[in-house]
């Protein structure tokens, strides 16, 4: 197979709405993966079940043919090796650059703090932020807090990172900065997930993408194929919306 | 401790609750006063010309930082050393009042600058004086305002009413002394009563203002806590 | 009317007993109500029952006063056996008391971190206890410092309690000289600058601890 990762029939309900209804689909290694669709779809919901950030009430996912859904799964281990990027960056408010990047290191991978403190430099330089390390995150620009959370999940050597929205919270003149990085990572050959409403990125650096609306999956395929003959209406109606929306030509 | 000495206790409670009332008496006294000083105290920071303002702010800064047992033995002891008798109740008034009134001006203080600048020029627009503005529409909404802040001093006030208890006011702690010192086992039993029965009166106190909260809330006018 | 220098080294001594005393009491609530503040926040499911006991701690130490506590620790607990002197008599019931309080500010702090501190932290693989400790912890700290300050003026000026049981602190000795001499007015006046000063002093250090451990867009500092 050499699946990276496997993800299936993940099922999420809050109360009586249900999020996710038997979500499937795999990732190899090396590859990028864009999930798109409206808002509430549950694509948030389905990244946070993959790392079990959210518990999923239904479904498996393997890592490397580990099951993370396994009951007795060191979870805290699995997610180290999972990179996660959020749409609201999530930095460490109290902490530098470099001890965001480094506290991973520190506390998680038990590092020494002479190699954490040189892996951490190594991976702000490889966001473009090696000038950054003492600032706070306040005073930071989005895009470069973003590149910061950037950096602190690629310092944990992941196997795959998430990225949840990762552009969403920039202004546009920011948005460049942070999906150069990304794509410079896709050429690297890091295997990622990416929920976004970037079209132009979608297109250029995503080896598959994925439509989803309702909490499933309607419709999956390479970029050339969604974008030139969806299968499916919805999926049509959708990258029309979006399209206008961002003011690209779909 | 043993199961008599906590029927003898029960036996004593109505002299346990006659100390009590000693103890709602002082807090009613010592709340009325701190209200209306505290709050001329807080008119008179906001509006009040600024060496008039500065003395009022001089004046809850004393006694916000002078200890409530320091300000008891003045009040009760200095009037006496003029030749002027004050009872321990009235000094207790005055002493736990006065203190009181430089957090709830301070509680006002608050409440009056968060209501905005556009109702004092409105009212004034209107061809409402400063005061009558001030009364008519800047207190009716800093007092609603004040509710949730005033509530924490009440609980507050409430439990330092024991403290009168130094200049040998006659209230609850000094009944239950008064038991024990006849019989030291009952220390325990009698003072965890009291501790009860303050107990009861903060739920009670606090359900109050709840409900005199709810009572005059106004759509748009929240507290934010 | 006139004060007598030969009562100073008498006041300076139970100054000092007074700041001894607010000092630990202090340390002592700030252990105890962290845990509390903890186990309120974080106690679900099978340790449902220590946030119980936590929540049922905080409501009696809040709803009864401080002096009713100090009555129960040195002249109640002696009947069944349990005996301090006044000095830990009066720590003990400060410091149970100022811990209820301190768990009440402790507590807002934690819920005032925002839940995605807690996430990102887990997405990195740290476990529960782990976030607490290195993300959640440092930034909750740093926000419960200016109520943290307020606490420890208030427990200063409350300490003025122990001379009731006798504990020779700045207002136990004021009182006895006063009693002595029958110079209650300046005596009393006296400590009043005293502790007036304490403070204030005490507000200026505070200050400059909390500019020290300021971090930009942590707390009220704001942002940048
Ligand atoms: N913790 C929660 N409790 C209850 N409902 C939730 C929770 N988290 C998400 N939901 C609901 O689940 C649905 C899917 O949410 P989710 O955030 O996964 O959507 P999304 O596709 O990421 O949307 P968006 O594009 O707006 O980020 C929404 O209707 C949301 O209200
Ligand atoms: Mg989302």
């Amino acid at each position: 197979m050499g699946q990276l990762l496997v993800v299936e029939g993940v099922c999420k309900r809050y109360g009586a709405e249900e999020v996710l209804c038997g979500v499937s689909f795999s990732l190899e290694k090396g590859e990028t993966k864009v999930i798109i669709g409206p808002s509430g779809t549950g694509k948030s919901t389905l990244l946070r079940c993959i790392n079990r950030l959210t518990e999923p009430d239904r479904g498996r996912v393997w890592l490397e043919g580990m099951e993370v859904t396994a009951p007795h799964a060191n979870i805290n281990k699995i997610r180290s090796q999972i990179g996660f990027v959020f749409q609201d960056f999530n930095l460490f408010t109290h902490l530098t650059a470099l001890d965001n990047v480094r506290l991973g290191l520190l506390k998680v991978k038990k590092m020494g703090r002479k190699e954490a403190t040189e892996r951490a430099q190594a991976e702000l330089a490889r966001v473009g932020l090696a000038g950054k390390a003492d600032a706070y995150p306040a005073q930071l620009s989005g895009g470069q807090q973003q590149r910061v959370s950037i950096a602190r999940a690629l310092a944990m050597d992941p196997k795959l990172i998430l990225f949840d929205e990762p552009t969403s919270a920039l202004d546009p003149e920011l948005i460049g900065e942070v999906l150069g990085v990304m794509v410079k990572l896709a050429h690297e050959g890091m295997t990622m997930l990416v929920v976004t409403h970037e079209m132009g990125f979608a297109r250029s650096v995503a080896d598959e993408i994925v439509f989803m609306e309702r909490g499933v999956i309607v419709e999956q395929g390479p970029p050339e194929k969604l974008f030139r003959a969806p299968a499916h209406p919805r999926t049509a109606e959708f990258l029309r919306k979006i399209s206008e929306l961002y003011g690209e030509a779909a | 401790m043993t199961v008599e000495s906590w029927i003898q206790v029960w036996y004593a409670l109505p002299v346990l609750l006659r100390g009590l009332l000693v103890n709602l008496e002082l807090l009613l006294g010592l709340l009325a006063l701190g209200l209306v000083v505290g709050m001329a105290v807080a008119l008179v920071e906001v509006y009040a010309p600024r060496p008039v303002a500065a003395a009022a702010v001089a004046y809850e800064w004393f006694f916000r930082g002078v200890p409530e047992l320091v300000l008891l033995f003045l009040f009760y002891f200095g009037p006496d050393q003029f030749g002027v008798q004050i009872s321990a109740f009235t000094a207790a008034v005055l002493a736990l009042g006065f203190r009181s009134s430089a957090y709830q001006s301070q509680i006002f203080r608050g409440a009056i600058q968060a209501i905005p600048a556009g109702q004092m020029l409105a009212a004034r627009s209107l061809g409402m004086g400063r005061l009558r503005a001030i009364w008519h529409v800047v207190l009716p909404q800093a007092l609603r305002l004040s509710l949730a802040g005033w509530s924490n001093e009440f609980s507050s006030v409430l439990k330092d009413t024991t403290l009168a208890y130094g200049i040998g006011v006659v209230e609850v702690m000094r009944q239950a002394r008064y038991l024990t010192a006849r019989n030291f086992r009952l220390a325990l039993p009698a003072f965890i009563a009291v501790a009860f029965l303050f107990l009861i009166l903060t739920y009670l106190g606090n359900w109050t203002i709840g409900l005199v909260e709810r009572r005059l809330r106004i759509p748009g006018l929240e507290v934010r806590r | 009317m006139g004060l007598d220098w030969a009562w100073l080294p008498q006041l300076a001594h139970g100054l000092k007993i007074t700041m001894e005393l607010t000092a630990a009491c202090m340390a002592m609530g700030a252990a105890l109500g962290i845990v509390l503040a903890l186990l309120r926040v974080y106690a679900r499911g099978p340790f449902l029952p220590l946030f119980w006991l936590a929540s049922a701690y905080v409501q009696f130490f809040r709803g009864t006063p401080l002096l009713v506590q100090l009555m129960i620790i040195h002249f109640g607990l002696p009947s069944v056996g349990i005996r301090f002197t006044p000095f830990l008599s009066g720590l003990i019931a400060m410091g149970l008391n100022t811990a209820a309080y301190q768990a009440e500010y402790f507590r807002g702090a934690i819920q005032a971190v925002k839940a995605g501190q807690m996430l990102a932290a887990r997405s990195l693989g740290m476990t529960r206890v782990a976030a607490i400790r290195h993300v959640v912890l440092p930034q909750a700290l740093r926000l419960a410092l200016p109520p943290w300050s307020n606490e420890l003026i208030y427990m200063l000026k409350y300490s003025t309690i122990v001379y009731m049981i006798g504990v020779m602190d700045l207002m136990g000795v004021a009182r006895t000289i006063a009693a002595r001499n029958f110079r209650f007015l300046e005596l009393f006046s006296l400590a009043a600058v005293i502790y007036l000063g304490i403070v204030l002093l005490l507000t200026f250090a505070l200050r400059w601890v909390e500019r020290r451990i300021r971090v930009p867009g942590l707390g009220s500092a704001g942002r940048g």
